[in-house]
Parts: structure tokens; sequence; C-alpha cells
């Protein structure tokens, strides 16, 4: 039994020893095929080396070629760089000889032009001189004016206006006249307001300053007065403002002056201050504001006023309305003609006298009215 | 002979003291009365002031029935005046004979006058306190305001030293109405406030004329492009905004200084080109405004139905009115940044009676004049601005501010404009100081003005010698010297500061005195020596 073991593992290893001969005999044939395969393989790869190495060597010729080829272009653009540059060169320097030359003939003009400049101012200084000298000369004469002016003003401020010769008058000049209170406004503050006339013409003299004694003296109508003042005109009201007075001897009441047919005519303006007449005139209605109401008169010009209140009323002469007041600081309250216009009917057709005192047109201040 | 001549010395020390008794009353100033007696009559008297205008008496004259409806028992007699100047003589008479109103529309400058005589006017400060009777107290028997219902300003201008003196009534300020349709002819643009260089650049340029004189402008032979109403307000108003001194607030009078020579220096060359008058000289400046012979005029806003082409009141024939669009503005400024402009418009002052229900039913009319209806009234008759803030921001005033131009009557545009102007600008406004003999001071201010437009067109000279003769003559003519002086020795009468000068009999008596013991003692020891001789 034990050798029947023994001889199948002799067997079994004659058997493995064989295999692993066999397998030893594969290994080499195969390790030659291998080391034939691998020579081979050497044999292409130091082919394509030298392929590799031969286009390399051939694109290194080419890089060498174009590097060349770069290197002459660089050089020819250096070349047409520096040509260009000489060129500009040139022009500048051309452009600057240009300058050069511009700039001093530049210089040269300025010089001419100072010199021209130099002239004209000179020139012109004397030019000035003599209009400085005929300025000061017409100076001279305005100021020779001035006084002659003065001396005029102060002669007039002196010489005894006529009548014609105060309505010639410029306004803003000086007056002296020589005229008759018709009548006064009330002396109010150290003033009073008179109206004056003479054989020729009238004037108003506008807040006389005076004691209240001479205003008593100056209220009598009739009293000469002399009044040295200027001509101004108030909304159209020709007056002597800033006047001084002198009372005089003598004494004179104008006749009122019929007017009625000059209503609404241009010469109206001509009797202006005068005491007037205005014959057959017709009372109208005159109304207030938001009534239906017709009133003869009205305390005030809207009726706002209350007794002693300046009265407005309306009269109709020759088919025009006009308005005429009883001026409360000529003639109060407890005047004849204040009454007389409170008493009033529409219709009415009165006479009136008064002054033709002037507001934006004729204004007349009545003081006596009659009805008929 | 000793009995005699210790007479005379007791005459002298007693007549000093007799003197300065005399004219001056101590201050008592007014009790408010416990109750109001509603059953005995009360007559009081209100002196007014309207702008010669039917729709202001009528305010009045509801004012005073509807016063009169709740309290029975009281009448009310109005007098009407058309100028405040008027009402400020009648009262100066009447103080002498104790015959004042009880109740009178005037200026807090007018007050300081009146208070020259002891308890003339009642401050009202005890009054406007009373819970019962003060401002919208619990008896008063109708809606009136409160003091905080009061607009601020209004209320302290009324106020004079340390007492209210005074309710503001209405208030109006100065308005600048421009024909635009002109300045544009001539080139120009209306800027938002107008300066015064561009208003002189462009009147002057309103100046030219063709070879005929006829004035390029207008077409017309007359065109003044400036005109000023209130030359005292012109020359105010100039010095407060170039911060002149005017005046110190206890009367020294500062009026005549550099400022003022220049100003006037400025006004004299355009008086001279005739570009500049003013109404003393030539007349209202809505007149030629309307009649196209004025670009801008400048008068308050209180005579807003004057102006403009469409102005409900005229005072030119109708054919003569020019159409034109009419532009308010304020007044030119030199400083359009910070505008300022004057403050003005009646108060009202209540008298001091010895029977104090005559005073007590004059305070509670006053009260009445301040309630909505009376204010609203008032205020829309013109282009005023009611002084009260209940009035001005209730509905009914701000609906018919929001009317505006929806007639030429009550809604007139230019009229609700110029109210507006004021309530825009009423933190912009000013006064001046009020002492005895600011009334005077204003009118000298005005009279520079005058004078200097005159003398311009009497081509009198404007130099050194033109400016002191005027400032000599004007001072003169308006006693400022001696206002500077009163100024420093009547302040407590005046109700303003207290005087830094004793009063010139006091001095008197101070100097008296010690020579009578002098005079005394020197007697003494002449008598003496002469018993010694006799011995």
């Amino acid at each position: 039994m034990k050798n029947k073991k023994l001889l199948i593992a002799l067997v079994a290893i004659l058997a493995v020893a064989v295999l692993v001969l066999s397998s030893c005999q594969k290994t080499e044939e195969k390790a030659k095929e291998a080391a034939a395969a691998v020579e081979e393989k050497a044999e292409e790869v130091k082919e394509e080396v030298k392929e590799e190495a031969a286009e390399a060597a051939e694109k290194v010729e080419e890089k060498v070629e174009e590097v060349k080829e770069e290197a002459a272009a660089a050089v020819d653009t250096a070349k047409e760089e520096v040509a260009e540059a000489a060129e500009k060169a040139e022009e500048k320097v051309e452009e600057v000889k240009e300058e050069v030359k511009e700039e001093a003939a530049e210089v040269a003009e300025k010089v001419e032009e100072a010199v021209d400049t130099a002239k004209e101012e000179a020139a012109a200084a004397v030019e000035t001189a003599k209009e400085e000298v005929a300025e000061a000369a017409e100076k001279v004469e305005e100021k020779v004016e001035d006084v002659k002016e003065e001396a005029a003003e102060a002669v007039a401020a002196a010489t005894v206006m006529s009548h014609d010769e105060y309505v010639k008058a410029d306004l803003d000049t000086p007056v002296c006249i020589e005229a008759y209170v018709q009548a006064n406004q009330s002396w109010w503050e150290g003033k009073i307001k008179l109206y004056l006339q003479d054989e020729n013409g009238a004037y108003f003299a506008y807040d006389l300053p005076c004691t209240e004694e001479d205003a008593a003296k100056l209220a009598v109508p009739g009293t000469k007065v002399r009044i040295n003042g200027m001509k101004a005109e108030w909304s159209g009201e020709v007056e002597i403002i800033d006047a001084t007075y002198e009372i005089l001897e003598g004494s004179f009441i104008a006749e009122p002056a019929d007017v009625t047919d000059l209503f609404g005519k241009d010469e109206l303006i001509n009797h202006m201050n005068e005491k007037i007449a205005v014959k057959d005139a017709k009372v109208a209605a005159s109304k207030v504001d938001g009534k239906d109401e017709e009133f003869a008169f009205l305390y005030n010009w809207d009726g706002s006023g209350t007794p002693g209140s300046d009265l407005y009323f309306n009269v109709e002469i020759g088919g025009q309305t006009y308005t005429f007041t009883v001026e409360s600081y000529l003639c109060g309250q407890d005047t004849d003609v204040y009454k007389a216009v409170e008493g009033l009917k529409v219709g009415d057709t009165i006479d009136m006298e008064g002054f033709l005192y002037w507001y934006n047109g004729a204004n007349p201040h009545i003081t006596s009215v009659t009805v008929k | 002979m000793k009995k005699k001549l210790s007479f005379i010395l007791l005459l002298i020390l007693i007549l000093p003291l007799l003197a300065s008794c005399h004219g001056k009353q101590k201050s008592i100033g007014f009790a408010v009365p416990d109750h109001f007696d509603d059953q005995a009559p009360v007559e009081i008297v209100f002196w007014a002031k309207n702008d010669t205008n039917r729709n202001q008496v009528a305010v009045y004259q509801k004012a005073i029935e509807g016063f009169q409806t709740l309290y029975p028992n009281v009448t009310v007699n109005i007098r009407l005046y058309t100028d405040y100047g008027r009402i400020y003589n009648d009262v100066i008479t009447n103080i002498s004979t104790n015959t004042t109103p009880n109740v009178c529309i005037t200026y807090p400058d007018h007050i300081a006058t009146y208070l020259t005589g002891a308890d003339t006017v009642a401050p009202l400060d005890d009054l406007m306190a009373d819970p019962r009777f003060g401002l919208g107290g619990s008896e008063v028997r109708f809606d009136a305001p409160k003091t905080e219902e009061i607009v601020p300003e209004f209320l302290q201008e009324c106020r004079i030293g340390e007492h209210t003196y005074a309710m503001p009534y209405m208030r109006s300020t100065e308005a600048l109405y421009v024909n635009e349709d002109y300045v544009k002819k001539l080139g120009y643009e209306l800027p938002e406030i107008m300066t015064w260089d561009f208003i002189w650049e462009v009147s002057e340029k309103a100046m030219e004329q063709d070879a005929d004189g006829v004035f390029k402008v207008n077409g017309q032979k007359v065109m003044i492009p400036f005109i000023y109403k209130s030359t005292d307000n012109m020359m105010i108003s100039m010095l407060k905004q170039l911060d002149a001194p005017y005046s110190t607030d206890d009367g020294e009078i500062l009026i005549f200084n550099d400022t003022t020579k220049e100003v006037l220096q400025e006004i004299y060359s355009h008086g001279k080109s005739r570009a500049f008058s003013t109404f003393g000289i030539s007349s209202y400046p809505g007149n030629f405004l309307n009649a196209g012979q004025c670009i801008f005029a400048i008068d308050s806003t209180a005579g807003a139905t004057w102006m403009g082409s469409d102005a409900p009141m005229l005072d030119i024939h109708e054919e003569q009115v020019v159409p034109f669009h009419t532009k308010v503005m304020p007044i030119p400024q030199f400083d359009p940044e910070h505008p300022k402009m004057i403050s003005q418009g009646p108060s009202v002052c209540v008298f001091n009676k010895q029977n104090d229900q005559e005073v007590l039913a004059s305070w509670l009319f006053v009260q009445y004049l301040l309630t909505n209806e009376i204010q609203m009234g008032y205020a829309e008759t013109e282009g005023y601005l009611p002084v009260t803030l209940k009035a001005q921001n209730s509905a009914e005033y701000q609906d018919y501010l929001s009317r505006k131009g929806e007639d030429n009557k009550e809604h007139y545009a230019v009229k609700i404009e110029a109210s507006e102007l004021l309530m825009k600008y009423t933190a912009d406004t000013f006064v001046t100081p009020v002492f005895n003999g600011s009334a005077s001071l204003r009118s000298a201010a005005g009279q520079l003005i005058e004078n200097t437009v005159k003398g311009a067109r009497r081509k009198q000279e404007m130099n050194d010698a033109f400016i002191d003769k005027l400032f000599s003559e004007v001072s003169s003519l308006y006693r400022l010297d001696q206002i500077g002086k009163a100024a420093k020795g009547s302040g407590e009468e005046a109700g303003v500061k207290e005087a830094k000068e004793l009063p010139t009999e006091s001095v008197a008596l101070l100097i008296i005195v010690p020579c009578v013991w002098l005079l005394i003692g020197a007697y003494k020891l002449w008598n003496k020596k002469k018993t010694n001789i006799h011995h």
C-alpha cells in the first residue's frame, strides 16, 4: 500500500516535472519571440526617430529661413522709418522756419500797429483835449445860460407877469403875478388855497403858507395880492405852488363869464380857474353803484359821504352830462349853495356860478345855485 | 420887612413845585369793571375813516347795527372821515376839551401823540386778557377772535412801550402795479421780484421819444414811467431795505445820513429825466397807469380797485383808458432774496372816559369790528387783508380768494392779488418806531423826496449844498430838531422808554433850592452882624 502511494507520488512528481519543463520550453520560445518583437520595435522606433529628427531639422531650417526673412523685413521697416523720420524732421525744420518767419512778421506787424496806435492815441488825446476844451466851453456856455435863466427867473420873480405871460410860462418855472382874491378854500395846517383873478384871466394858488391872521385878510374877496411861486400842473389843473405872497392895495371883484356854450369845446380850458356862470342847466340823475335809486346829488362822488362832505351832482348842458361839485372847503355845509344843492331835484333847471376848477377835465366848484 | 423877605423866599421855593405839577398827571390806566350794565343807556362816538368808498361805509353801518342788536342799550354814533390827517387833528383839538370820541380809527404814530395827555387812550392789555369781556371772553355776546387768532405781527404793531393801545383793524402794504405789455414792448421780462436797478433802467428806456416828442412806448405825448404815491413810504422802505438809519425806538432822528443822500441823488437823476414822479407833483399813479401813461405805479394794496384797465373804480374818462395786462408785484427791492415792505392800514383805539361802562362798551364794539363778518366784509371792499387768522383761514374767505377774476367787481383779480401779496409777505413787513413826533418824521421822509424831484424838474443842481439845504429846511419844517430833543426828555409820556435826562423843572428846582438856603444863610449872617453893630 505504501509503495503504491509512493509510486503515485513519483508519477505525480514526474508529471509535474514534465509539465514544468514543457512550460519552460514554451516560455523560452515566447521570450525569443518577444525579443524578436522588441528588436523589430526598436528598429521601428529608430526609423521614427530618424524621421522625426529629419522633420525637426527641416523645421529648424524653415524657422531659420523665416527668422532671416523677418529680420530682413525689420531692417527694411527700420530703414523706412528712419527715412520717414528724417523726412518729418526736415518738414519740421521747414515749419519752424515758417513759424519763425510768421512770428517775426507778426512782431513786425505789432510794432507797426503799436506805432499806429501810438499815433492814434496821440491823435485821440489831441481830440479829447479838444473835446474837453469844447465841453468846458459848452459848460461855461451852459453855466452862462443857467445864470441867464436864473437871472431871467429872478427877473421873472421880481417882475409881475401879465396873464398872457403867465399862460406862456413853462411849467416848473418861477412866476410872479398880481391878482385879486375871488374866493378861498379854508385855512388848514397853516396853508390856504386861493382862487385869483385879474381883468385878463384867472389863477389858482395852491397851499399858500400863511398865518391864520393873514388868512383872514386873504379870505376877503377883492383883496389884491402879489404871488411869487412856481408854475405847476396837477391832474390838469394849472396852479402856483411853493409860493409867497404880499397883500397890496386895491380891490377887484370879477364878473362871472358865461361859459354855458363852451362846455364840450376845447376853448373851455382857456377859462380855467375863472369865475364862471352856467345858465339853464338841467339837473340829471346820479346813481350809486349797486342801487337802482336815482339821486339829484351825492355826498362824495360815490355817495359814501355824509352831510358836510363834498356834494356831486350831474347837469345836462347841450345834451351832454357834466359833473359839478360843491367843494366843502370852499362852501361848507352852512352855506346857501350847499343847502340849495341838497334841495335839488332831478329835472330842475338851474343857473350856477362858481370857479372853473380842473381835475382830469372841467370840474367846476360851484358857489351859487338858483333853481328856475 | 423880614416877613416880606421870608414870603418871597417861600414863594421861590414853592413856585417850581407848582410848575412841575402842571400839565402832567399820573397815569392810572383803566380798571376793567366787574360787570357790564346792559340796562343803562350808553352812547359811544366812533370816528371812522373810509377810502371814499361807500361799500366801506356800508360795512361800518352793518357793524353798528349788528352790535346794537346784541347790546340794545348801546348806541354807536359814527362820524366819517376820508383822511387820517383830519381825524388826527380833530382828536388833538378835542383832547384839550376832553371831548375825544370813544373809539377812533387811527395809526399807532398818532396814538403816540395822543398819549402825551395822561390816560387819554385806554391801555387794552387788561381788557384783552379779561376772562369775561376780553378777546373771545365768556360774556362776549358774539364770536370774537381770541388773542392768538389775531395775526401776531399786526397785533405787535399796536404796542407802544409796554402796553397795547390799539387793535389792528385792517392791514395793507404797498404794491407795484405794472403795465406788463409796455415792459415787454421795451424788450424786458418781469423778474419775480423787481429790483430798483431794473425799475430805473426800464423807466429811463421808456423815455425815448420820436422827433415830434411822442413817446415810442405808448404813442402818446405824456409818459411818466414810474410814479410813487406815498413818498413817505418810499424813503422809509428804501432806507429799511438798505439797513440804513432812520430813527431810534425812543425818537432820536437819524434820517439825515449818507445813505439818504445817495438815495436822493439816484432819485434826483430820474426826476430830472422825468422818468420818475410822485403823487404830490403829478397826481394819482392809477390815473396815469390806466391811461397808458405810466408803466410802474406804486400805491397801497388798499387802492387796488383803482388800478388796471378793468378796474371797477375809475377816475378818468372811459375813453382815456388803454387796455393792458396788470401785474401785481412787491415793491422794488435792493436785496430780492430778503424783501422788505411796509405794513400799514388802520388800527382802532379806545379813549379813556370817566364812565367805565362807556369804555367797556367801546371795547366790546372794537371786538365786534374783529369778527369774521366785519373783517371779511371790509377787507373785500379793497385789497385789504383781514387782521385775524380766524377770518383769513375761514372757508368763506378762502372761497373768496379762489374766485379771483370771476368778475371785475367783487372778485376783481388785481384786488384779490393785492390781498394775496400781503398774505404771502406778512413776515417780510415792517413798521417804523412809534414815538411822539414819529408822524412828523414820516412826513419829513416824504418831503425829502418831493423837494428833490421838484428841484430836479426846476433844474437846480444836485450837490452837497443842495443836500445840506434840503436837510436843513425839512428838519426845520417838521421841527425834527425839537422832536429829537423831546425824545430824550419825554419818553415816559410818549409811552416809550424812560427819559434819560431830568425834566427842566426838576433841574431848575435842584438849582434854586440850594441857592435859597444860601440866601437865607447870608441874610441871617447879615442880620446878626447888623444887630451886633447896633449893640
